[in-house]
């Protein structure tokens, strides 16, 4: 049996026999002709009960709006497509409409509560950011929610979204104070 | 093949030698997140694409206008797996890039290069039941940035794959063999030595159609398909 020096270190290990994946690469600054879709903010229709809008504006570390950013949105459930996509504009805002998704299991059981997976691409990022969107009126299900027992007490509030008079409001700070939460999907 | 631990495959998140990056990635250590439900499922083509699907020209960069683009006509083909080795069948994959004078048709390319009305440089298909794609198009001239003195990207291909769940979500870039700018892209030279190989195709003289389009060959590994997805 090897000694734990003869296996190496984790970081000399290759973690499995297979094939290596293909390296991410940033989304750069040309990508508004390409990749939007004229429906791409409509995961579900307007008239889909309880149908909302999420808005939310993209800042860098300097406070500045981030105009060439893409979002995705990713949810199971309800009916409809799951998926959502928004370029931001000029001043770094950014729309999906949505409504809340199904109930999913949480890693050991029982029920996560309500939440959206974010993409953000952006020119400058050389690799996806991954964050969940949270529901402010879910209080006791976000208390009791797996995924953000992960994280710091203190910094689970950059990943819930707040009222807003037509569904809810997240903005994403890439740096700095205020920065959101991001996963690594492990 | 080589070995690469996935740590080790993609760029970090701070890469400062891209100005770009300074002010835009995350400070704080990126929370471990053990894929949910959520993060094992991911749009379907056909929930993506909706009703209108992906066209029949859609694949082919040169015959979405009137005329043909002007430049090096190129197939560019290759095949999608996951890292256990296994085809992702029936997936999106998009691409964009500049034209032959290296130029994209975007209201922020300031480079003074002539826009081909007959090229936008925009193309999609679903990959095949062994997960083969395969794109028409034209070989995308070098343009120069300003992210240092005298800065020029190598040619390439912007890629964007789906797989079959949020967690295979992979936007990446595609280069050419040989190409003389390699050494001073801090966009490539972000990515692990070891693993750099993996974004430059291969010339393919077996797919080469003779008299028409040299061929250039780009498999893409997404990673691992999530269990419960293996068997379906």
């Amino acid at each position: 049996m090897a000694t734990p020096s003869e296996m190496g270190t984790a970081a000399e290990r290759p973690a499995r026999a297979g094939l290596v994946m293909t390296p991410s690469q940033t989304i750069g600054p040309f990508f508004s002709h390409a990749l939007p879709w004229p429906d791409g903010p409509h995961v579900v229709d307007a008239d889909h009960p309880g149908a909302f809008w999420l808005r939310g504006q993209v800042f860098d570390g300097a406070g500045d709006p981030v105009p060439d950013a893409l979002i995705e949105s990713w949810q199971v459930g309800p009916a409809g497509r799951g998926f959502g996509r928004c370029p931001t504009d000029p001043q770094g805002r950014y729309a999906i409409r949505t409504a809340l998704p199904d109930p999913v299991p949480g890693p050991r059981g029982g029920t996560q509560a309500p939440h959206l997976a974010l993409s953000i691409f952006a020119r400058g990022l050389l690799v996806r950011l991954v964050t969940r969107v949270y529901f402010p009126d879910h209080a006791d299900a976000n208390a009791a929610d797996p995924v953000l027992a992960l994280v710091d007490e203190p910094l689970r509030e950059t990943l819930v979204a707040t009222r807003t008079d037509d569904g809810y409001g997240f903005d994403i700070w890439l740096q700095g104070e205020h920065e959101t939460v991001f996963f690594a999907l492990a | 093949m080589t070995q690469v631990v996935p740590d080790q495959v993609h760029p970090p998140l701070s890469w400062p030698a891209y100005r770009s990056n300074v002010l835009r990635a995350p400070g704080r250590k990126l929370v471990g997140l053990p894929p949910t439900l959520t993060e094992n499922r991911g749009p379907t083509a056909a929930a993506l694409l909706g009703d209108h699907g992906v066209g029949p020209l859609d694949h082919d960069l040169t015959r979405q206008h009137p005329g043909e683009p002007l430049g090096e006509r190129i197939i560019v083909h290759g095949q999608v797996r996951d890292t256990d080795g296994r085809p992702v069948p029936h997936s999106l994959v998009e691409i964009w890039q500049a034209n032959s004078a290296g130029r994209y048709p975007h209201h922020a390319d300031r480079h003074p290069a002539p826009l081909d009305p007959n090229f936008t440089g925009v193309g999609r298909c679903l990959t095949d039941a062994q997960g083969r794609y395969r794109f028409i198009s034209i070989k995308p001239g070098a343009y120069p940035w300003r992210n240092h003195d005298n800065a020029w990207r190598p040619a390439h291909i912007h890629f964007s794959l789906f797989g079959r769940a949020f967690t295979q979500r992979l936007i990446t870039q595609m280069y050419f063999p040989g190409d003389p700018l390699f050494g001073q892209d801090p966009i490539l030279n972000a990515v692990p030595e070891p693993a750099r190989p993996a974004l430059i195709s291969q010339f393919d003289l077996s797919e080469t159609v003779p008299e028409w389009a040299l061929a250039y060959r780009f498999d893409i590994v997404l990673g691992k398909t999530p269990f419960e997805d293996q068997e379906a």
